[in-house]
């Protein structure tokens, strides 16, 4: 696998593996107006993975389309930071997710915009005035939780200490993203942790949540190690794929 | 007594394009006026069909009471002089 064809997956599957996790949110969110939000962020994210998996395919120049790349894939060859592919617990908990997410995506794509690879330019141009919105809709259901009643600021600071390890993964750049920091490609990710932080600090406060501690553990999922959640996920999401090849609406 | 666990109901209006007026499209509950114009937009807007949305508390629209209907309506219905339809248009006219 070629550096640029890793570096796609990283970010497609975050999308990805986002994308199908609110997508189960479908038919069983609060209210009738909070399942279509999610439903139409979750579409929004599975777009952006089409998009990189198009590309990602093209690199790796072995005439897989982007369903190829998203369905037919063994667990350790999936990519994404395993924040994505935590479980969805509560709505305050899905919420918090997504709150991390969205910033981290946000700051990504802002910078990316800017990338020297003129298609993932276009990709993140697109992207990021989706990300705009995700973040809308996030952290105003954070602030409303955590700055609502007893039992909401309870459960969401619960989520934002149990979810919290899982970001410093986010930020932690291996030879790969160097790599392509140094080209241009990406943005550095010290960078962007710095902007995450400083936007996440000013949602948290405004949410009356306090930031956990920082915690040394680093999960490895842009490697391919998974916790065990994905590959539940996969099972899935791939059955369809799997159970008839080529499938197509 | 209201029930304060069910989020008001809200009117929304969407206009469809730059230079038309907003349209009454359906109404859906929020908490408050953001979360009304988030859920108007995930709701009316998710196949391209505006560019501008106004929410309104329905409790806030007063509307008309249907028993006054023919009060209110019926004595228009003999006056079809109002309507602009009496004028002869010069050939020469093309848009009126």
């Amino acid at each position: 696998m070629t550096a640029s064809f890793r570096y796609l997956l990283r970010l497609g599957d975050l999308s990805l593996i986002l994308g199908q996790r609110l997508g189960e949110w479908v038919g069983h969110s609060p209210a009738l107006e909070e399942d279509l939000g999610l439903a139409n962020i979750a579409l929004d994210l599975i777009g952006q993975a089409r998009l990189l998996f198009s590309y990602a395919g093209e690199v790796e120049g072995r005439g897989r389309d982007e369903d190829g790349v998203a369905f037919l894939r063994e667990h350790g060859d999936y990519l994404n930071a395993i924040l994505v592919e935590q479980p969805n617990g509560d709505f305050g908990q899905t919420i918090v997710r997504q709150v991390l997410v969205d910033v981290f995506q946000l700051e990504l794509y802002e910078r990316m915009a800017a990338s020297t690879d003129a298609r993932l330019a276009a990709i993140a141009q697109k992207s990021v005035k989706e990300v705009r919105y995700h973040l809308r809709f996030s952290s105003g259901w954070l602030i409303r939780l955590g700055d609502g009643t007893e039992e909401s600021h309870r459960r969401v600071q619960g989520a934002l200490d149990r979810l919290w390890p899982y970001t410093v993964e986010l930020f932690a750049a291996d030879e790969l993203d160097e790599a392509m920091a140094e080209s241009g490609v990406a943005p550095r990710l010290p960078e962007v942790q710095a902007a995450w932080s400083a936007r996440i600090d000013a949602l948290l406060a405004e949410a009356t949540l306090v930031r956990p501690a920082a915690r040394p553990h680093i999960w490895h999922g842009k490697r391919g190690e998974h916790s065990e959640h994905l590959g539940y996920i996969l099972t899935e999401m791939q059955h369809l794929q799997r159970t008839y090849p080529g499938a197509r609406w | 007594m209201q029930d304060n666990r069910q989020w008001p109901l809200y009117e929304v209006f969407v206009r469809a394009r730059g230079g038309l007026d907003h349209k009454h499209v359906g109404s859906l509950h929020a908490a408050d006026a953001r979360m009304a114009i988030d859920h108007a937009r995930d709701l009316y807007t998710r196949r391209q069909e505006g560019v501008s949305i106004w929410v309104v508390p329905s409790r806030d629209i007063t509307a008309s009471d249907p028993a006054e209907s023919d009060a209110l309506f019926e004595p228009a219905r003999d006056k079809v002089y109002r309507h602009p339809t009496f004028y002869d248009i010069p050939d020469e006219v093309k848009t009126l």
